[in-house]
């Protein structure tokens, strides 16, 4: 079955889609959440700034964002590589 | 009617509820009590997810630890979310097309070797049995306090009711009643918040209050918060104090132990489909969002409420008296608090006066000598405690009080009702049925199932009873083991077909052995009190704490598992057709036993 060059694209096509969701992932958690807050410390949110409302709220609703965006853009690629469920 | 009655009407009312669905759904055969016959559509399983995953740790305890430290604990916050997103992407759809009933198979199928699964075996025990600990405090808190005896006591009974509940079905029984529990526990948790939120924000939605203003102030509400308890001598609530290294560790190893335990795994073999799986892990995150968006909101206004509370003229006039505090209405959830032991004050400088500030604080330390303070007199306010008060404390109607008692229930009964058919799937199915007694029969397997939770709920009663920590702390520790040992072999499992039987094992064994020692250096052996050789206040390394090192030990999994692979023969060609399978959907039939 790893033979079949269409597999690894499909294989492939998923890990490149991996890395990205989870570039973002790092991102907003231990980025913007924590080691890049000093950065946003200028940008105002309530009483505090932009660095606590992603440690505490944005984080998790990009979590959220990428979840359902990499199902639907599986099932996608399953169709398109001939491998989805019958 | 007085809170005692209401308490019990609206517990006695949502177990009648379980029950009566544990009955109606109960499992005939094996295939039943596991996996359900796999006929669970992915938003219900979301749900069932959601609730088998929030236990007393997010329902009970993690609010309180965020509102007594600030933005410090949003590790707890960004961990136990995006675990979930490793979760989707790395684990479930492929767990699901591989087809087999629990973690273990998959790793001794794929690693071909009867020790990698009985090692998965021990490392998934391991680890549940430390979160069940965990849950038993959480137990322990809530029962406590809804029958108004001693934390001892409350254990104890909690104990006997979860036992008597998980015994009742497996996972079909448990999905539909853990439906049930999420609503009870998801209304219980929310409604407070929403009235407190409206009392000091005017906003009906808590997650939007947090940044709103103040109303009795005017100010934004978290900089009233800082300016409260920094006058009393507080850390700031939303600076960042924390050490950044054990920050980081410990969200990476939160996120990586929830995709790697046993209980949260499972519930993806049983939904229909590989793309299912993938939704599924979308829809648990939306219901667990619900909560943990809500969560730092009870977090920061109980903080504001107890500081005004203790205060009430503001913190430069008299503090709190204790004639106030024993006759007035408002105070009357203190008394009742103080007899579960987990709260209590005293007067020391006999003033009559309660005052509640931090008397290690040196920049308080002259104000506190002027005033003739002795040091602070809100004696014990285990952080436990705070979620299951905040309504009282609060002053909301009763039937809001006796609404979050049920959901503290509801949370702290579903995870360790999951976790024991976890650990009892671990031993009859995996141990027991997998290598020592093979021809074991149906009912002598699920006999063995039975027993192995009934040994598992004693030990973690028995640990609860000096637990390592706060609810929440222990959990994270079983976290940091299942980041250890389970998260990186199904990982490499899945996206390396080089990593071979014995880098598994191997990787597994340095993982896990490393991990649980660095616990037990910091927490005691075996978590019993008084033998450890270093705290957490002042780890062995750098500034790493037992409750974050699981990131480090899944780090050395990875070497470890990749090096020996490395020096090792490579993956005979039937294991990697096997790995290319897993890869693509397609294929996925529904899953069988051996």
């Amino acid at each position: 079955m790893a033979e079949n060059p269409s597999d690894n694209d499909y294989w492939s096509a998923n890990l490149r889609i991996i890395k990205v969701c989870l570039v973002i992932w790092a991102l907003v958690s231990f980025g913007f959440g924590i080691l890049l807050r000093p950065l946003l410390s200028g940008i105002p949110v309530g009483g505090t700034d932009l660095g606590f409302w992603f440690a505490q709220q944005g984080s998790i609703l990009v979590f959220l964002a990428l979840i359902f965006f990499y199902a639907w853009k599986m099932n996608k690629l399953d169709a398109e590589h001939g491998v989805e469920e019958e | 009617m007085d809170q005692f009655t209401i308490n019990l009407l609206f517990v006695g009312a949502s177990f009648a509820l379980y029950i009566g669905i544990a009955i109606w759904a109960r499992a005939g055969s094996t295939s039943e009590f596991y996996a359900a016959g796999r006929g669970v559509h992915p938003v219900t399983n979301g749900m069932a997810t959601a609730a088998d995953w929030m236990s007393a740790a997010s329902f009970i305890s993690m609010a309180g630890l965020i509102a007594f430290t600030g933005y410090d604990n949003s590790s707890f916050l960004m961990g136990w979310t995006g675990g979930y997103v490793l979760l989707a992407l790395l684990l479930a759809p492929y767990l699901r097309k591989f087809g087999k009933f629990t973690v273990s198979e998959f790793i001794g199928d794929r690693f071909y070797s009867p020790t990698a699964r009985l090692v998965a075996v021990i490392c998934l025990i391991v680890a549940s049995v430390t979160y069940v600990i965990g849950q038993m405090t959480g137990v322990g808190v809530a029962f406590g306090r809804f029958l108004e005896v001693s934390n001892t006591t409350g254990l104890l009974i909690g104990a006997a009711v979860v036992f008597a509940y998980a015994v009742f079905g497996g996972m079909k029984g448990v999905t539909y009643t853990q439906v049930a529990q999420y609503v009870v526990l998801i209304t219980a948790y929310t409604i407070p918040a929403i009235f407190i939120s409206l009392q000091l924000t005017g906003n009906p939605i808590p997650a939007l209050g947090l940044f709103g203003d103040h109303v009795a102030s005017g100010e934004p509400l978290l900089a009233k918060l800082d300016q409260i308890v920094t006058e009393l001598g507080f850390a700031s609530y939303t600076e960042h104090h924390a050490d950044t290294l054990n920050m980081v560790l410990f969200t990476l190893s939160l996120m990586i132990g929830t995709a790697g335990l046993p209980h949260v795994i499972m519930r993806f073999f049983t939904v229909p489909k590989v793309s299912d799986a993938r939704w599924s892990a979308g829809w648990a995150l939306v219901f667990i969002a619900l909560l943990y968006l809500t969560a730092p909101a009870v977090g920061a206004m109980a903080r504001l409420n107890i500081s005004e509370m203790m205060w009430p003229n503001g913190t430069n006039a008299e503090a709190v008296s204790v004639e106030q505090i024993e006759t007035d209405e408002k105070y009357a959830w203190m008394a009742t608090w103080q007899k579960t032991g987990l709260l209590d004050w005293e007067d020391k400088n006999g003033d009559g006066k309660i005052q509640y500030y931090n008397d290690k604080s040196e920049a308080l330390a002259e104000k506190a000598a002027a005033n003739g303070w002795e040091g602070n007199e809100l004696t014990k306010f285990n952080r436990d405690i705070l979620v299951l008060a905040n309504p009282e404390i609060a002053n909301l109607p009763g039937w809001v009080i006796g609404l979050v008692a049920a959901g503290g229930l509801a949370a702290a009964l579903s995870t360790a009702a999951g976790l024991l058919l976890a650990i009892s799937s671990a031993v009859s199915h995996d141990l027991m049925k997998g290598q020592l007694t093979p021809n074991i029969s149906e009912k002598g397997e699920l006999l063995s199932a039975r027993i192995a939770m009934a040994v598992a709920i004693c030990v973690a009663t028995y640990l609860g009873l000096n637990p390592p920590g706060f609810a929440a702390q222990t959990v994270a520790l079983a976290f940091g083991l299942a980041a250890a040992s389970i998260f990186p072999a199904l990982m490499m499992g899945i996206f390396s077909q080089r990593v071979n039987n014995k880098g598994a094992v191997a990787g597994m064994l340095v993982g896990l052995t490393v991990t649980l020692i660095y616990i037990f250096l910091h927490k005691g052996w075996f978590f019993i009190p008084g033998t450890n050789s270093f705290t957490d206040a002042d780890p062995l390394l750098f500034t790493i704490k037992s409750t974050s090192f699981g990131a480090i030990g899944a780090m050395l999994n990875f070497i470890t598992a990749y090096v020996v692979s490395n020096a090792t023969e490579e993956t005979p060609q039937e294991i990697k057709d096997l790995v290319a399978s897993v890869r693509i959907p397609r294929g996925a039939g529904v899953a069988q036993d051996h």
